[in-house]
């Protein structure tokens, strides 16, 4: 079993890759949050604390201890899903992640549904009538979705579609208790608004990731078989024009996730957008911090996906590395 | 010349002059307060309408282009100064604990979105234009380094490489001699691609409160501002948002016709 060896030495070269790229990650969120000036407990009471008040309350929240060992402990606590205790809420600080989590990553992942679903139409589509006028439309279509800053389209959506025909609600959440259709219905408008830039750019990578593969040899003997063009298309190209849509899909992830920290600000859904403006506004820097490791570590492991899900497309790859 | 190249170049040279323009003059001064004409519709006094406090919206989206415009070229130019030696430097020692290195913290550094750095820097020393630079511009160094790093391999495996190696010269003295003019083509299109996300980058962070503070006007702060009052007074939303859209797709258009005219197999491809 070569390919199965090659594959594990692939995947624990990138494993290796990936765990010293969340330890330097670590490293540097935590420092940059290290100099930011001013002490949480001091913030906390206020100008007029007393002293040895604020050392009180400095050493319940453990920032006595040397930066290494806070490191340390900061670290080995996330590892088992402790993040530490909210300066201003005094909860704990994974707690109101998961909550805000179940917004946020939902909020993500519908629009990666959506702006996949529709690229890959849009691109298909404009690959198979490539050069018509259909397709230059289409085209033009997508060079304008690029253009549009989704906060501003989430603006649009809201004006015509909540405030015009009151079909959604302009903003804030249901919740998920009720339903998971009342919960979806919430976060509608603002995954087609976080959607649209990535399905345009998507769209064109289908579509040129295509065009390149349906002049390649093997369609043409494809069609020589007697295949028709569309059969062609559908049987041998699009699953060879996947390689490089994956990597735009994998790297558009991350970019979902800090795209709807900002859409959630037009819809004001309580996801980690808010919780991480909040924290910066209240100096509760520990949730800033952890917020942040937490949106790397899901980048990071979503490029690894990528990576490990490409060699499984593509056996080349694990050659050459 | 391609169509795309003239539209885009006329587009973006617009919104570069009226930046330009807005230095010298403007139709009103964008700080006035003139509450009694507040949020106007466009009309024959105001062109673009008025914002809630009677401001006038044209001389702001003029004076807001020069905050969207600085912040994307200063982003553009740290990515470049910073990327492109270290693609050049990972391209010529291809293989080496440099390349890896460089690589390997490019991996890091995409790991951070730009808006996550903007998040940091604002922990730190609180929101200002200036975080804004230094969060997109942290973002465009790996950007650079990649497509110098891809580029600069392509050449290095030319015989006049070869050729320039035999003569004596050194690594260093071929990548800068040879290697970086025949990549600064690409350089040159990607400058403009990063531009366009950077203006929507700074729009983000200026909606969200990351960017440019007030009285400075900015594009994004605009949009944050009329979010409110958008189903009373539209055009507050609808003048910024078509102003970035516009920009942007005439800076997008420019990258594409910048590279078909640049890339001459591109041009025989097409014929």
């Amino acid at each position: 079993m070569v390919n199965l060896s090659q594959m594990l030495l692939y995947s624990l070269k990138r494993f290796i890759s990936l765990a010293i790229s969340l330890i330097i990650a670590s490293v540097i969120i935590f420092t940059v949050i290290e100099i930011a000036p001013g002490d949480p407990a001091q913030f906390m009471l206020g100008i007029n604390a007393q002293p040895d008040t604020v050392a009180a309350l400095q050493e319940e929240l453990g920032l006595n201890v040397p930066k290494h060992i806070r490191y340390f402990n900061w670290i080995s606590g996330m590892i088992v899903g402790d993040f530490g205790t909210s300066y201003t809420y005094r909860t704990p600080v994974a707690e109101m992640i998961v909550d805000r989590l179940w917004i946020s990553l939902p909020l993500a992942l519908y629009a990666l549904t959506i702006s996949t679903f529709v690229a890959f139409l849009v691109g298909i589509y404009a690959a198979a009538r490539r050069g018509k006028l259909t397709d230059t439309a289409v085209m033009a279509a997508t060079q304008l979705g690029v253009a549009i800053p989704n906060f501003w389209f989430a603006m649009m959506l809201v004006l015509v579609f909540a405030i015009n025909f009151q079909i959604f609600s302009a903003g804030g959440f249901n919740g998920w208790n009720n339903g998971i259709g009342f919960g979806l219905q919430s976060l509608t408008l603002p995954a087609i608004a976080l959607a649209l830039p990535q399905a345009a750019i998507l769209a064109r990578v289908m579509r040129s990731s295509l065009i390149d593969i349906l002049g390649e040899d093997y369609i043409r003997t494809a069609r020589a078989k007697g295949l028709s063009k569309h059969q062609a298309l559908w049987r041998h190209g699009v699953r060879n024009a996947l390689i490089p849509v994956l990597t735009i899909i994998g790297l558009q992830f991350a970019f979902l996730i800090a795209g709807a920290i900002i859409i959630e600000q037009v819809f004001y859904l309580p996801g980690l957008g808010r919780l991480i403006f909040q924290s910066i506004s209240s100096r509760d820097l520990i949730v800033v911090e952890s917020i942040i490791m937490l949106l790397v570590f899901i980048v990071i492991i979503v490029n690894f996906l990528v990576d490990i899900a490409y060699a499984i497309v593509d056996p080349r790859l694990r050659l050459t590395s | 010349m391609t169509r795309n190249l003239i539209c885009g170049t006329l587009l973006s040279s617009l919104f570069i002059l009226m930046a330009l323009t807005s230095f010298m003059w403007t139709p009103y001064d964008h700080t006035t307060l003139s509450i009694p004409e507040k949020m106007q519709p466009p009309n024959f006094k105001y062109w673009l309408g008025t914002d809630h406090f009677g401001r006038d919206i044209l001389s702001m989206i003029m004076v807001g282009a020069r905050t969207s415009i600085a912040v994307a070229i200063i982003a553009v130019g740290i990515g470049m100064i910073l990327g492109v030696p270290l693609g050049l430097a990972a391209a010529a020692q291809i293989g080496s604990w440099l390349d890896e290195l460089i690589m390997r913290g490019n991996d890091l550094v995409f790991a951070f979105p730009s808006l996550v750095i903007a998040i940091l820097i604002t922990a730190i020393f609180g929101p200002s234009a200036t975080n804004a630079i230094i969060a997109i511009g942290i973002f465009n160094i790996p950007v650079f380094a990649r497509i110098t790093r891809g580029a600069a391999l392509s050449i290095w495996k030319l015989d006049f490489i070869l050729a320039a190696q035999v003569a004596g010269k050194s690594t260093f003295r071929i990548s800068y001699e040879h290697i970086f003019p025949n990549v600064s083509n690409l350089l040159i299109v990607q400058g403009t691609i990063q531009f366009s996300l950077g203006i929507l980058a700074e729009s983000g962070l200026s909606y969200v409160g990351l960017g440019a503070q007030p009285p400075v006007p900015s594009w994004g702060r605009m949009l944050s501002d009329a979010q409110t009052m958008v189903s009373i007074a539209p055009h507050l939303a609808l003048v910024p948002g078509i102003t970035i859209i516009l920009t942007v797709l005439g800076l997008n258009l420019m990258g594409d016709g910048l590279r078909d005219f640049l890339d001459p197999r591109l041009r025989i491809q097409r014929s």
